[in-house]
């Protein structure tokens, strides 16, 4: 029977790359040759959107709040620093994963704790880890270094090939390389039946569950995912900066990871990356109008971005591109629905 | 013997100073349902009205306490009219967002206004040092803030229990769409809760300065033990939230004293798991939802 | 007689409000069983007992003689029980192809799968392309379901029901809201469930229930009032009083 092969190929047309999706990447790539004086901001860039693509993980697509993924992120970090410092793991993109896994670990036990509650006791709940991890570095200041910070962390060559380099050049390629491999899997995760199980969670649970979906299950795997991705940015937070104090944990490092996603916009993978950029750049224009008091255009961005209505705002950003996809589509002929497949 | 009375002490002082600072946020949260991370910056506005009246005009510190109640509560009804009612029917993640915005916006102007170091606020010779109560030494700065709070507890609890205000306000609590219907002026009790809560905030803050110290993180640093206060004692009543806070107060100033290493852990352990055993509180009813 | 579905003593309160009351029922292995009753008879509850999304104060429930009383919803899915819904529960943006592929790959256990696009495998999709046929929905499986006729969600309704390739069926209210006009095709799917799977229908309805069913049960006040086949049911004095008014002549 040919139907079940139109299936497929209908299936599977869903999930794959469009040109903006290339072009993205293309100028993503590119900035290295573009930029080259910029290597620090686009790095920070690179990290803060991963970052926020593991939270869109949860939020876009699972329907999980978090008000601190800054626990995860500071994990990470910490595991990054002290691999390093202690020389457990000398190679960074190893270590890079001993940190995602580390982040993970406590992602999987914390899981159990924030699935169950409703969207408040989720906020309050994630808000209660991230200080309470906060106040374990502090306690422990003999390993973490307390407010001081690590000390002494010096990271070796990438694959013992690539040193890390006054300009910030290796770093940003080294993080652009990880951030990409990461949304390839992100991207191969969301178009799965796992992906396609956890949009069905988050629009009706009990729903979900009648068709076969076991939900808590699925909840708890995507968070532990999702902190994987959050312990990884914060490792190549570390990485790149040979840093690691207790401000990785900080309430405002969760809070504005959520208004990165709000800017970039939830549910669709590219919202973390675009957002990261446009809050970085944001960040950079608030800070020389006002050096010190940068934070108060941020809570403005927040109190409008609300006000105004996140969803009416991405409509407004959209229309005119919509209305050429519109138009562009038309022109197009429509692809045959067997040519997708394989 | 001393120390434990002392402690105690203390900490009822503190626990009682919390409750004040964050009844006004169980009523938000019980009434509007509305997540107020902000909270802790008209606490923060109390605090510095009373500081500027105190030190640099010179009026007595017990006349600055009602300023800044009343300074706070002004702030709180304008605010409650201009964005507060606008969000009431968002999702908790926009409340938060916006006010985690607030927050920000406040810190900042704090920050800018009257700068980044800590600010004291002259306390009047007759509050300091300690009297002697059945041969314990006691502060009588905290010994005047347990007498204060604990009127306006009272006082509260008079309010919601005998006045025709206070049993509006709980019919609003219990059903707010019933409560309309019962032509109950909601938004009007809204308007006028959110202000009172704000103005004792702002009366705790300024209360509190002496206490808790007062600089422009203030509405940051306390977040969480306004949300605690709030979680564990639950947002149906306001004995709950009392409790808690008298709980919180002591559990702290006891900690500090006899597990300095643990320091805020044991609270945010607690907090957690009062969340997972008890989403609606410790002293709340359990919502047949 | 096999029996695939069996309440025993069910009791379930709401905050001292007794909606289901020692309710035992038999289901037989490749029965058509309505369950009516009034309004507020705690109907709903029944669905909500059976399928798990709320647990009984006491008695068990026995699907094909193993006790299923403290599974999981999704669980007693996977066992071979599933239900439909009597309000529109679908997903609005999911197209009809991704809301079957859902359950399909759920039940060959490919639900979790995290490393393959969905129409990756050819067994999934091959039971995607039968179950999308037999409900006449090939045609529009690529549409946003939101932008459907009303017929046809409720034919995907009864789709999402089949893909988990139930062993029983509840179906509740299956044509409730459906126009006339689309009405034949919801009425051929429910008559043209295969043979040995065994129905539960829910149903107000009494057109509908005196065509499709075998055996009737009547709930009234949370209890079962009358056990039958329908023209013992439709005699009963006892039924009769309760649907006074309702029209009870078939």
């Amino acid at each position: 029977m040919n139907s079940d092969r139109i299936v497929g190929a209908l299936a599977l047309k869903r999930s794959r790359w469009g040109w903006g999706e290339t072009a993205f990447w293309l100028v993503a790539a590119a900035s290295i040759l573009l930029f080259s004086d910029r290597y620090l901001i686009l790095t920070e860039m690179a990290w803060l959107g991963l970052f926020a693509l593991s939270l869109d993980l949860i939020l876009g697509y699972a329907g999980i709040v978090s008000l601190g993924h800054a626990a995860f992120f500071g994990v990470g970090a910490y595991a990054a620093g002290l691999l390093a410092v202690h020389g457990i793991v000398r190679e960074p993109a190893l270590a890079l994963v001993a940190a995602g896994l580390a982040a993970m670990a406590l992602g999987f036990v914390t899981s159990f704790l924030v699935i169950r509650g409703a969207e408040l006791s989720q906020l309050m709940v994630t808000l209660g880890i991230a200080l309470l991890l906060r106040e374990l570095a502090n306690r422990f200041s003999d390993i973490t270094g307390g407010f001081d910070g690590l000390q002494g962390i010096v990271i070796d060559p990438v694959l013992g090939l690539f040193a890390f380099d006054l300009y910030g050049r290796t770093g940003f390629i080294y993080c652009l390389v990880v951030l990409f491999v990461l949304f390839l899997v992100a991207r191969m995760i969301v178009h799965s039946p796992f992906g396609l199980s956890l949009r069905a969670i988050r629009n009706n649970p009990l729903r979900a569950a009648a068709i076969g979906i076991p939900v808590n299950r699925r909840l708890v795997a995507i968070y532990a995912i999702s902190a994987f991705y959050a312990g990884v940015a914060g490792a190549l937070f570390t990485q790149t900066t040979a840093l690691a104090s207790l401000d990785v944990f900080s309430f405002e490092r969760s809070a504005d990871l959520l208004l990165v996603l709000v800017i970039g916009g939830a549910g669709y993978l590219y919202g973390g990356l675009v957002g990261a950029v446009i809050f970085r750049l944001l960040q950079d224009v608030f800070s020389s109008w006002t050096p010190q008091f940068w934070q108060f255009w941020i809570g403005l961005v927040l109190v409008l971005i609300v006000l105004v209505g996140r969803e009416r705002m991405y409509r407004g950003i959209l229309w005119l591109p919509r209305q050429l996809g519109a138009r562009l589509g038309k022109a197009k002929p429509a692809p045959s629905p067997g040519g997708g497949g394989a | 013997m001393t120390t434990l009375f002392t402690i105690l002490f203390d900490g009822v002082a503190y626990g009682m100073l919390l409750f004040v600072l964050a009844c006004g946020l169980a009523v938000t949260l019980g009434l509007m349902n509305f997540v107020n991370l902000a909270h802790g910056a008209f606490a923060m506005a109390g605090g510095y009205v009373c500081a500027v009246l105190v030190n640099r005009s010179g009026v007595p510190f017990f006349a600055a306490l009602p300023a800044a109640f009343l300074a706070s509560a002004a702030i709180g009804l304008v605010a409650e009219r201009l964005l507060y009612r606008h969000l009431y029917r968002r999702s908790p993640l926009d409340q938060v967002l916006f006010t985690i915005g607030l927050v920000f916006m406040a810190v900042t102007v704090a920050d800018y206004l009257m700068g980044s170091s800590q600010t004291f606020i002259h306390i009047p010779d007759s509050l300091q040092g300690q009297i002697n109560v059945f041969g314990v030494g006691v502060g009588r700065y905290r010994l005047m803030i347990i007498v204060i709070c604990g009127l306006l507890t009272l006082a509260l609890q008079l309010i919601l229990m005998k006045t025709r205000f206070g049993s509006r306000l709980r019919a609003a609590v219990d059903d707010p769409r019933a409560a309309g219907g019962l032509g109950i002026n909601v938004p009007y009790v809204f308007a006028l809760t959110f202000a009172f809560g704000s103005g004792l905030a702002g009366l705790g803050g300024a209360l509190g300065a002496e206490i808790l110290g007062l600089d422009p993180y203030f509405p940051l640093k306390f977040m969480i033990y306004f949300l605690i206060v709030v979680t564990v004692g639950g947002a149906s009543t306001i004995t709950g939230p009392f409790l808690a806070a008298l709980l919180l107060g002591i559990a702290d100033v006891a900690g500090k004293y006899y597990v300095p290493k643990l320091g805020a852990f044991v609270i945010y352990t607690v907090m957690i798991v009062i969340l997972i055993w008890k989403p609606h509180g410790l002293f709340g009813r359990t919502a047949a939802r | 007689m096999s029996v695939a579905l069996e309440t025993r003593g069910l009791e379930k309160q709401f905050g001292g409000l007794e909606v289901t009351r020692d309710l035992s029922l038999r289901i037989a292995t490749g029965a058509r069983h309505a369950l009516i009753g009034p309004n507020g008879a705690g109907k709903t509850t029944v669905i909500n007992l059976l399928t798990g999304v709320l647990r009984p104060d006491a008695g068990t429930i026995l699907l094909e003689g193993a006790e299923i009383t403290s599974l999981p919803v999704h669980a007693r899915v996977l066992r071979g029980l599933s239900r439909t819904f009597q309000i529109n529960q679908l997903y609005a943006d999911l197209t009809p192809l991704e809301t079957v592929g859902l359950a399909v790959s759920e039940r060959l256990g490919h639900g979790g799968d995290w490393w393959r696009r969905l129409g990756a495998r050819a067994d999934v999709n091959r039971e995607i392309a039968e179950v999308l046929t037999r409900f006449h929905l090939l045609d529009v499986m690529n549409d946003a379901t939101a932008t459907l006729p009303y017929g046809k969600q409720r034919l995907l309704e009864i789709a999402l029901a089949i893909a988990a390739r139930p062993r029983v069926l509840l179906l509740d209210e299956p044509a409730a809201g459906v126009p006339e006009s689309e009405r034949h095709d919801i009425l051929a799917a429910v008559a043209g469930l295969p043979r040995d799977v065994t129905v539960l229908l829910i149903e107000h309805d009494m057109d509908l229930v005196f065509s499709f069913a075998d055996r009737l049960s009547v709930l009234v006040n949370g209890a079962l009032l009358v056990e039958g086949t329908p023209d013992e049911v439709a005699r009963d004095p006892r039924v009769r009083a309760v649907y006074l008014g309702e029209g009870l002549d078939a």
